[in-house]
């Protein structure tokens, strides 16, 4: 089913190149976004990494030919260049002082929930995405790539570039310190106790 | 979604997939429309920040297929139809000034937004020299490089760079051609044939001996001044030497702060 969906989407970049790009940005946006944001953990930013990240993927299709785009693995291709521009953001903001100029901080315009509040859209979320920020990097890349993109063991290694061995190390690591974090503090709600009576606390 | 469905764990990290607050497609997407322009329409390209493109229609034969092409090329970016003008767009059409509109200048380095900066400030109808835009941007050497500055510029007719005009009466290049600058600035009433005649007679500045103040030639207050008090000018320095001060609306010259 997915797959289908991929390739109808190739074919339809393919067939028209901006048609076929506002179809993959409305399908795999809240992929991209979810990945730069758990990746990176910050929410004010994953907003505009993930726009950047599908520029920087347009700015790629103009330069392939139909056959190159009909062979694409789509999801993989795309997390790659997310994570590519996370990484750029994060190595540049680390050698600049961070600063927001005053005129670009963001208003709120609109009534209604703000960004946090849209984007954990309830409490066990918002406690699994926060133990998820203190896992280790490698760690947090694979598990998120594994778990949120869904994203096979194959195409987790294929996205870090290292070995599908590696790739699986790192998401049961992250997974068991994941288990660890959760005993440690307050469980998530979404999470069933080992004892399964949470009620009871 | 994933093989291990069952580890509840694996099931919350799961349902973290979540769309961003607001859609990315106006964010990754621009907008395009074609509207009717001082001569012509005009194609107009624009994203979540401001315009970022125009073109007369005109200069695209082949129609919008190829604006849209000359835009992706520039920008690298998607487009989408426009389902309305940029907000006050059409009114700035009208007025033949686009101070009010928003621009999205990202591309450009500091010096290209500075000197389009300034020459958006030109009122419709009047010109000024190269040089005067070099040294209202501080550089006053920098003459050559305003005019690369304004072959760049991605907003021409907005950002009116025909209104940038050579030293004696020349109108000078332009992006689209010269036959376009003239017929720009004759669609907003530039008397071209008597900035023509004052330049061969090379008058460059006119002054009124009522007022004693100096002017570009289509500054709207040089226009006001009667045949009768109408002084002429080769340079602000013999305007200055007559006692004459520089106008504070065209600043042909240094202009002193009021006191």
């Amino acid at each position: 089913m997915e797959e289908e969906t991929d390739e109808a989407l190739l074919a339809g970049l393919a067939e028209d190149l901006d048609a076929g790009f506002h179809r993959l940005v409305r399908d795999h946006e809240p992929l991209v976004h979810s990945v730069v944001l758990r990746a990176s953990g910050r929410p004010e930013e994953a907003e505009d990494l993930a726009a950047e990240t599908f520029l920087r993927a347009y700015r790629a299709l103009r330069g392939y030919d139909r056959a190159r785009i009909l062979a694409l693995r789509l999801k993989p291709w795309l997390l790659t260049i997310a994570l590519n521009t996370w990484r750029n953001a994060a190595r540049d903001a680390s050698r600049r002082p961070h600063h927001v100029p005053v005129a670009t901080l963001p208003e709120r315009l609109h009534e209604g929930p703000g960004v946090e509040e849209l984007v954990e859209s309830g409490e066990s979320q918002r406690e699994l995405g926060a133990l998820l920020a203190d896992l280790p990097q490698a760690q947090r890349t694979a598990v998120v790539l594994r778990h949120v993109a869904g994203l096979s063991m194959t195409e987790v290694a294929a996205v870090l570039g290292c070995p599908e061995g590696t790739a699986k190390s790192h998401v049961s690591r992250g997974l068991r310190r994941l288990r660890l974090l959760c005993a440690d503090g307050p469980p998530p709600t979404a999470l069933p106790e080992p004892t399964g009576r949470r009620d009871r606390r | 979604m994933t093989t291990d469905g069952s580890d509840p764990l694996a099931r919350a990290l799961g349902e973290l997939l979540a769309a961003p607050p607001t859609s990315l497609v106006d964010r990754v997407f621009s907008r395009w429309i074609r509207v009717p322009g001082p001569i012509g329409e005009l194609y107009v390209a624009s994203t979540d920040r401001g315009i970022d493109c125009v073109l007369p229609a005109e200069c695209a034969p082949g129609g919008s297929a190829e604006f849209l092409a000359h835009y992706r090329d520039l920008r690298g970016r998607p487009l989408l139809p426009a389902e309305r003008p940029p907000a006050g767009l059409l009114p700035a059409l009208r007025k033949g000034s686009a101070r009010s509109l928003r621009f999205d200048l990202d591309g450009l380095s500091q010096f290209d937004r500075e000197v389009l900066a300034v020459v958006l400030r030109i009122p419709s109808g009047q010109t000024r020299p190269y040089s005067w835009v070099a040294r209202e941007v501080g550089r006053p050497s920098a003459v050559r490089a305003v005019g690369s500055a304004l072959v760049r510029n991605p907003v021409p007719v907005l950002v009116p760079c025909h209104r940038v005009t050579r030293a004696g009466g020349v109108l000078g290049e332009y992006v689209f051609g010269t036959p376009m600058k003239e017929s720009l600035l004759r669609a907003e009433n530039l008397d071209l044939e008597e900035v023509r005649s004052l330049a061969r007679a090379r008058v460059h500045f006119l002054g009124s001996d009522t007022t004693g103040i100096v002017c570009f030639p289509t500054c709207h207050h040089a226009r006001r001044i009667t045949a009768p008090h109408r002084r002429g000018f080769r340079s602000v320095e013999q305007a200055a030497d007559a006692g004459y001060r520089p106008c504070r609306h065209c600043r042909p010259g240094p202009v002193d702060q009021p006191a």
